[in-house]
């Protein structure tokens, strides 16, 4: 059986591939193109460590089969810094020490970020229940919504 | 090595002739069968993806009916404005399947189609007396969301079955509705129960019908016709609330799990019963 041949923009860039019908479009990042910043934790949907942005929607890779993502745009962790350096979320993420083993990060990043940009001032529990879908076994998630408020109140400052 | 074929149809009568090959399998969002993939309970030949077929994915209210198309994501019935404003509670019900991650993928049709007992969008729309649109191999046929469902992952569909859409009348002026479920923590996990209730009160802020539908403590999500019965001609005081609770308490048929027990279930429901029909009723802008 032939695979699947697949044309696709990721964090900006046209890219193809061959993938098989039942793989992930989680597996097609880090197994096909070498992207492993989306990292793979339940590999269910409950743990959002492998959450990317398709078509504007904040999904989990795992869910998505890599044959879905024709001629969609998809966003990973790798297109969140620029040339000209990281992402405030990034940079906050540090200056709060909202991170230790760092599993769970470029999937919270990618998900704080899509939140950021449909609501650019949220409230601690809509960044709560925003982010209910990453789960962090190490930091208590505090350290993690107070960096993303903190990063909205920057964004906000820069804007006004 | 998988040798699975896929599919993405853009016409619904290409997606019913794909159906038809010998293990293919109907994809919507795919949260509940590409977790089933992955834990070996599933092995399709073929994925059927329905999503680029567009009157599945499109909303259409008109004088009389509001047509859900069954791949319609829970985020996109949460920011369709109009359709909150008819149905709040078939929103809010789909609008508690997972995540915000899940919410971009997981559809009213395949909440459904999976047939899970607590399923957290189907008591509203049984609720509401909503209908499906049915296309398969044999034609086109309409049945009652509530008939569809027979037991756990049963439903009254045959290999190859769409659901187009799910079509609920018009709400009449007084009318609103309301979902409620309880689960051990605030998000991402199922429902112990779940309820929703679906009323219309007239000028007075009397109840003049009332639909109770039961989630998450029964095989199937169900009607409770006597605890509709026990609303109407009241303006839904502490006996009339009560008399509704008992009633779905007495149609419940729970199991015990990690969840809750069958004591805890039968009790629940009833609560949920009573505060679901304050919501709805306060969402009239009737009640007294
Ligand atoms: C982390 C996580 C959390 C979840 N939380 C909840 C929750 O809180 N509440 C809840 O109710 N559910 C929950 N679910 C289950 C699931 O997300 C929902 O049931 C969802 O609505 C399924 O929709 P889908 O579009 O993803 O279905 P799919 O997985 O695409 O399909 C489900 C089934 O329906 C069939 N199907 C799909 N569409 C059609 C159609 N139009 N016609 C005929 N057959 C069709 C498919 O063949 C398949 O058998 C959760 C799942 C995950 C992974």
């Amino acid at each position: 059986m032939a695979r699947n041949h697949v044309t696709t923009t990721v964090n900006g860039e046209q890219v193809e591939y061959l993938c098989d019908t039942t793989q992930s479009l989680l597996s097609v990042l880090r197994d096909e193109l070498g992207l492993t910043g989306t990292k793979e934790g339940c590999a269910t949907g409950d743990c959002g460590a492998c959450s990317v942005v398709a078509d504007g929607r904040l999904v989990c890779a795992c869910l998505m089969l890599g044959v879905e993502a024709e001629g969609q745009q998809i966003e990973t962790i790798e297109g969140v810094a620029s040339s000209a350096g990281l992402h405030p979320l990034q940079q906050k993420f540090l200056e709060h020490a909202a991170l230790q083993c760092g599993i769970c990060t470029p999937g919270i990043i990618v998900a704080a970020k899509a939140l950021l940009e449909k609501n650019p001032d949220p409230t601690e529990e809509e960044v709560r229940y925003w982010l209910a879908g990453n789960l962090c076994r190490c930091t208590g998630y505090d350290k993690i919504i107070r960096a993303v408020l903190d990063t909205a109140k920057q964004i906000q400052g820069v804007s006004s | 090595m998988s040798s699975s074929r896929y599919y993405a149809p853009t016409q619904l009568n290409e997606a019913v002739q794909q159906l038809a090959q010998q293990g293919a399998r109907a994809m919507a969002g795919g949260t509940d069968l590409l977790v089933q993939m992955r834990s070996r309970l599933e092995k399709p030949a073929a994925i059927v993806d329905l999503k680029k077929i567009d009157s599945l994915r499109r909303v259409d209210i008109t004088a009389d009916s509001v047509r859900i198309g069954s791949g319609v994501t829970g985020a996109e019935l949460g920011e369709n404005t109009a359709l909150v404003a008819c149905y709040p509670g078939v929103v809010e019900g789909a609008e508690l399947i997972g995540s915000t991650q899940i919410q971009g993928r997981a559809t009213i049709g395949g909440n459904l189609c999976n047939g899970s007992p607590a399923a957290d969008s189907v008591p509203a729309l049984i609720a509401a007396n909503g209908i499906c649109e049915i296309t398969g191999a044999s034609g086109e046929r309409q049945v009652a969301v509530a008939d569809l469902l027979l037991g756990p992952g049963r439903l009254d569909l045959q290999p190859g079955d769409i659901i187009t859409a799910i079509v609920l009348p018009k709400p009449v002026a007084g009318q609103a509705d309301a979902y409620l479920r309880f689960i051990p923590r605030t998000e991402m996990d199922l429902a112990v129960a779940g309820v929703a209730v679906n009323l219309t009160l007239d000028e007075q802020g009397v109840c003049q019908q009332a639909r109770v539908a039961i989630g998450g403590v029964a095989p199937t999500a169900l009607l409770v016709p006597d605890a509709g019965a026990a609303l109407v001609g009241t303006r839904l005081d502490a006996t009339a609330l009560t008399a509704a609770g008992e009633a779905a308490t007495a149609a419940a048929r729970p199991i015990s799990d990690k969840r809750g027990t069958v004591e805890y279930r039968r009790k629940i429901v009833a609560v949920l019963t009573r505060r679901a029909a304050v919501i709805a009723a306060q969402r009239t802008g009737r009640a007294s």
